[in-house]
């Protein structure tokens, strides 16, 4: 099977599904001509032309909103955000007119498109540009929140998303676009609102999803040397979300550590710990923990940020201290 | 003097470059900063410029191979110089030493310094430092370490006054929802465990240790409704005491030695089994039984509904059987004995009066095997044909009962209103008070008085 990048994982996903329906086109900064801030889009103008891959000003409410509208009116748009940071300015258009256009034109209107773009932090790009917004977005009734971890996840849940006849989002990753792995050449979608796992175990359970995936991973294969078994399911979908799969793992394994890039307070974790403690109640042996930014913008300085982000060893200590292991 | 040309760190989380194309051949006069080759990184394509001059002499990269940064991708030299030893020392990164600080002769150069706008507009380009991203790639490996247990926690069930276990602030339990469930299903006081979790919270590990440190009832079939009837899964169940089994057991072996017995009376309307009895025998010899062997019949069957006297106590547990093998105290010259109906609830009248027959036979002619006088779990001892109409039979340890049956007599009794004559046996049960409980003897009882008195029941 080849294998290839996440970037190149979604620019086949792209040019994948813009050849296939000729409603799909593709809006945002730098998108053509540039061929894509981070080189996701790169070819689809030479192909397309400049009526299905459209170049912006730096104007994100503007062509959100565009956006919309053409999904009003029975197109498929792809808007592009370099960053979900830049995003802030759009989110009017996002959350006031692309998740609610369906329930409150009463059914007339759905709204088939996609916002993408990386999402947390990468390197030293301090708190104005480091941030997950994965918690806020999943928030809205009438979006639908994918974050791929893998090549293999982001090619195929994007393809879902751009099927998709509500708006989804897809959080991407900066940190991840140059990862790789394996994708096959034939067609494939991923389910949106299915989990996977990536690993089986049976002592402790990670639950999480986007760019920490790869960090589960790291901790799974670190601890298995100790002897330590993690199952490490992949939410994959922020919403829909797969509890089943979260409640089948954690009834096998007893303990649970879930980990998320974004912030502590009403993130992601809290909604999934609260299906845990009520679906699990009786299975678990330790409180839940959660691994996660520190609860301060994210700082500049190497040293800082390092410490202020959720990492392999923060997760190690929470598996031990959910295993009651010193 | 010889250049390495070495994969540069060109953008700030690039780990690898792909050499797109060299602008250069061998041989080619290179001079200080002169664009060598073109190379795609994670952000955008770059320019890979010399400082030092020379001849490139070696292009080791070929053009769309890619290479991790450090690594050897060229050679720039004086046309006559050896490079032999640097060439074959290409072919992986460079030491980490030599990767930390950038080449002096060969510096990237970004069209953006030079003037350009190829670098992408974001704000992340802007930023100078090279680091990996924290992890590079997904992995599905397989577990090959040797799994590693939680820390196992010796002493579990410890001899502690009761509800001595405060391990939480105010004396209140600490337990893990898991750990509940877990000592709720195996039977386990968990009131009696210590916790080896934070501030004593019992946990998952302490109710396994518990678990293996005295046989419990098996977790697994544990609070089912319906008992199965024998011999359908495992021959017993060990059933943890509870904290007032112990204390009754204590408190009453104390009063009145080492069994603390007491005694259940009840007297059964025969006239039903009587009738049984003559009908079958007008069957024929085939179908000929005694009163015993119909007695014998009821109380196995009895049995089956009611386990918990059909125990063995074990000092530290209740061992419940799922079978009943039924002891039948037989008087021979030395003494007595007890030879024992295995699965006897499970055996027909005439096969239960064929091995009582044989039994009774080997018993008087001393002929039993120890295999055939050990293994019950109930007894009965009959002295009705002795003329006794009633006594106490001495319990045969670690059994927790036996039946003593008197003479079967007739006498005046009021049936509807009416005084009749009907044919009466009066049943005494000998109970070991550290197992069963007076209730649960006269349930017991009862069961058994119905079964005699509607023999019917017996076949059902």
């Amino acid at each position: 099977m080849p294998v290839i990048t996440y970037r190149d994982a979604l620019n086949q996903a792209l040019f994948e599904e813009m050849r296939r329906d000729d409603r799909v086109f593709i809006m945002g900064e730098e998108v053509g001509v540039y061929q894509g801030a981070y080189k996701v889009s790169k070819g689809l103008l030479q192909e397309f032309g400049e009526m299905r891959v459209v170049d912006t000003p730096i104007t994100e409410l503007g062509f959100a909103g565009v956006g919309v509208g053409a999904a009003m009116v029975g197109l498929r748009p792809i808007i592009e955000f370099m960053t979900w940071n830049f995003a802030l300015l759009a989110l009017d258009q996002v959350v006031n007119s692309a998740a609610k256009m369906l329930y409150m034109s009463g059914g007339q209107y759905n709204i088939p498109m996609v916002f993408r773009g990386p999402n947390g932090a990468a390197l030293q790009l301090s708190a104005q540009h480091s941030q997950a917004w994965e918690s806020w977005l999943a928030h809205i009734p009438g979006l639908k929140v994918v974050a791929p971890g893998t090549p293999y996840d982001a090619k195929g849940l994007l393809k879902s998303a751009i099927r998709d006849d509500n708006p989804v989002i897809v959080l991407e990753g900066e940190m991840l676009y140059n990862t790789k792995g394996e994708v096959p050449e034939e067609e494939y979608t991923i389910p949106i609102g299915k989990a996977d796992i990536k690993r089986e175990g049976d002592q402790c359970t990670i639950v999480t999803f986007g760019k920490m995936v790869l960090v589960a991973m790291q901790v799974a294969d670190q601890l298995a040397k100790e002897g330590i078994s993690v199952e490490v399911v992949d939410l994959l979908s922020l919403r829909p979300m797969d509890t089943e799969a979260i409640t089948q793992s954690i009834r096998k394994t007893n303990r649970a550590v879930v980990l998320e890039e974004g912030w502590e307070v009403a993130g992601m974790g809290a909604q999934i710990v609260d299906v845990i403690q009520r679906e699990c109640f009786d299975f678990l042996d330790a409180p839940v923990l959660r691994v996660h930014q520190a609860d301060v913008p994210m700082p500049y300085a190497k040293n800082l940020e390092k410490a202020a982000k959720p990492d392999a060893p923060k997760t190690i200590a929470a598996i031990k201290k959910v295993m009651y292991i010193d | 003097m010889a250049t390495k040309i070495v994969m540069e760190a060109l953008s700030p989380t690039m780990e690898e470059g792909r050499l797109v194309k060299w602008l250069k051949n061998e041989g080619d006069k290179i001079a200080k900063g002169e664009v060598l080759a073109e190379v795609e990184t994670d952000k955008a394509v770059m320019e890979l410029v010399a400082r030092g001059e020379g001849v490139l002499r070696k292009r080791v990269l070929g053009e769309g191979e890619t290479a991790p940064v450090g690594q050897l991708v060229g050679v720039i030299a004086a046309p006559d110089e050896d490079i032999a030893a640097l060439v074959a020392g290409a072919g992986g990164p460079v030491k980490a030493d030599e990767q930390a600080k950038p080449p002096t002769e060969v510096v990237a150069k970004t069209e953006a310094s030079a003037g350009a706008s190829s670098v992408p507009s974001t704000p992340e380009a802007a930023q100078g430092e090279a680091s990996m991203p924290p992890q590079q790639k997904t992995q599905r490996i397989g577990n090959a370490a040797p799994r590693r247990e939680p820390a196992p926690v010796p002493e579990p069930i410890t001899e502690q006054a009761p509800h001595a276990t405060e391990n939480g602030e105010g004396g209140r339990l600490r337990a893990s929802p898991l750990a509940r469930r877990l000592a709720s299903e195996s039977g386990l006081d968990i009131q009696r465990l210590s916790g080896s979790g934070p501030g004593g919270r019992i946990v998952k590990r302490d109710i396994e240790a518990a678990l293996a440190a005295g046989p419990q009832r098996a977790a697994a079939g544990a609070g089912a409704a319906p008992r199965p009837a024998a011999v359908t899964g495992a021959d017993y169940e060990d059933i943890a005491l509870t904290q007032i089994r112990k204390t009754i057991a204590r408190r009453l072996s104390e009063s009145i030695g080492p069994i603390p017995t007491f005694y259940l009376t009840i007297e059964v309307d025969m006239t039903a089994v009587a009738e049984l009895r003559e009908a079958m025998k007008g069957l024929g010899d085939d179908y000929k039984v005694s009163y015993n062997d119909i007695l014998l019949k009821a109380v196995a069957t009895a049995l089956e509904k009611h386990p918990e006297v059909n125990s063995h106590w074990l000092g530290d547990r209740i061992r419940q059987f799922n079978r009943v093998h039924l002891g039948m105290a037989v008087a021979i010259d030395e003494g007595l004995i007890t030879p024992v109906i295995f699965d006897a609830n499970r055996k027909g009248l005439a096969e239960i009066s064929a091995d009582a027959s044989e039994l009774a036979a080997k018993a008087r002619s001393r002929k039993l095997t120890p295999e055939e006088y050990t293994g019950s779990t109930f007894s009965v001892s009959n002295l009705g044909m002795f003329g006794i109409d009633q006594f106490t039979a001495i319990i045969n340890p670690p059994e927790v009962g036996i039946i003593a049956a008197g003479a079967m007599e007739e006498k005046p009794v009021v049936v509807d209103g009416e005084v009749v004559v009907r044919k009466r046996m009066r049943l005494t049960m000998s109970c070991d008070h550290r197992v069963v409980d007076g209730a649960t003897g006269a349930k017991f009882l009862r069961t058994l008085q119905r079964m005699l008195e509607n023999p019917l029941m017996l076949v059902y």
